[in-house]
């Protein structure tokens, strides 16, 4: 019990480093994987078809591969570009990917006839999308998105992997000098978890909020 | 760029590969079988259980779905036997590990296919006079089992993929075999040029015969 207690102040340490990934490759793959997933849904066939290859190998290999392979082919390829950077680039690839799938579903799921609306009364697509889909694909898109967002936590503890101190690499640490694996393990659990169960129920809470809607 | 590709040293060392994908495969197989052992029991028991059952489930599937499949894999292979003295071969602790962890997705995919079984179903079963055990026998679960057959592949595809946190337990699967030739030669580019494919094409073989067996045995949700 004293070991969990007296390991906290270092795991916080890695706590912040998990965090902080995890918001960077958020953002990054919310910001591409809404772009890629508009591509998908809308864009003509040469720019849905490289989108389409680029989702499907990204969820096709394991994460823990694309991390190993983005971090030791860099430096292989002659691109110089820290450990840090090359993992948070795996990470956000395959998130990214996943982000674009939720968002082709969400719009999918949008009625043709709004679009024929939209596109009745002049509207422009930029206008159409932001005025008449994006607002109705929300609900359809927001309980997907923050799965994501768990999957990213879960996934960040990948990158302790290639030399990344973050909770995950912090609990191993103190387990180096503590040799008591068992407690220290099940205390980087209870991180993960309140976390991620968090996040998992405002999930949960969104979609319950948003199933009255029926098309 | 000044280099040169030489895949000499990954074709020398194929074995590893080749032997790592069987790995990875029979890994997820068996992580696959021993999930739905584990999440339809699970899933029949907490039937019309009341709230302690329920609850316990609950908790069980939260926290396995909420923490990193490493750390449990880590938690499984030098956590516990640090504590219980004994200990077990990476291999049989993955095997334990993934299947618990699969046991939990599988118990959620269940439940809401039992939910899903039209109502009138079951009241057949009960007309016609079958015992509880024989409605679930007979009806409940091979209904359940054809209308979850969809997110039944899907979670065989995706346990194959996650396979490859074996390698950090040094369980010689595909992952591992990567590591160890590129570690061992220095061939990055090479292995991963073979690896890449390797998964992806296993993923999608997997994905083609699965589709062919839902074609024929699932039952579309009305």
């Amino acid at each position: 019990m004293m070991v969990m207690v007296k390991a906290l102040p270092f795991l916080w340490q890695g706590l912040l480093v998990t965090l902080q990934i995890s918001a960077i490759v958020v953002t990054i793959a919310l910001g591409l994987g809404l772009l890629f997933g508009t591509a998908l849904t809308y864009a003509p066939r040469w720019v849905a078809w490289p989108v389409r290859a680029y989702s499907d190998i990204a969820r096709g290999l394991p994460l823990i591969t694309l991390i190993f392979f983005v971090y030791y082919a860099m430096p292989a390829l002659k691109v110089n570009v820290s450990g840090w950077w090359a993992a948070v680039a795996a990470l956000a690839a395959f998130e990214t990917a996943h982000v674009a799938e939720v968002t082709r579903g969400a719009l999918q799921s949008i009625h043709p006839g709004q679009t024929e609306a939209g596109r009745a009364i002049g509207l422009t697509f930029v206008q159409r999308m932001l005025y008449v889909i994006f607002p109705q694909a929300l609900r359809r898109f927001l309980p997907p998105w923050i799965n994501t967002v768990v999957d990213t936590v879960k996934g960040s503890a990948l990158v302790s992997l290639v030399g990344i101190v973050d909770l995950m690499l912090a609990v191993q640490q103190v387990i180096g000098r503590t040799f008591q694996p068992l407690p220290l393990y099940v205390l980087g659990a209870a991180i993960y978890f309140i976390i991620n169960y968090t996040l998992s129920q405002l999930s949960r809470r969104l979609e319950a909020r948003f199933a009255y809607v029926r098309e | 760029m000044s280099y040169h590709l030489n895949f000499a040293a990954v074709w020398r060392n194929f074995g590893r590969l080749g032997w790592g994908l069987a790995l990875s495969l029979e890994l997820a197989a068996i992580g696959i079988a021993a999930g739905v052992i584990i999440g339809l029991a699970l899933a029949l028991f907490a039937q019309g259980r009341g709230r302690v059952v329920r609850t316990l489930i609950a908790a069980y599937v939260e926290f396995i779905r909420n923490v990193p499949l490493l750390l449990l894999v880590y938690l499984v292979f030098y956590g516990i036997p640090s504590v219980g003295g004994f200990a077990y071969s990476a291999t049989t602790s993955f095997v334990v590990t993934l299947s618990i962890y699969a046991g939990a997705y599988l118990v959620e995919v269940f439940r809401a296919g039992l939910d899903a079984i039209p109502r009138g179903l079951i009241d057949a079963g009960r007309a016609i006079g079958l015992t509880p055990w024989q409605r679930m026998a007979y009806v409940q679960t091979p209904t359940m089992l054809r209308i979850v057959l969809p997110s039944l592949s899907n979670a065989f595809i995706s346990l194959f993929k996650d396979t490859a946190i074996a390698s950090v337990i040094a369980v010689p699967e595909l992952t591992y075999g990567a590591n160890w030739i590129s570690t061992n030669t220095f061939r990055i580019i090479e292995v991963y040029a073979v690896v890449t494919p390797m998964y992806l094409v296993t993923g999608w073989t997997l994905l083609l015969l699965l589709r062919q067996v839902e074609r024929r045995y699932a039952l579309r949700r009305a």
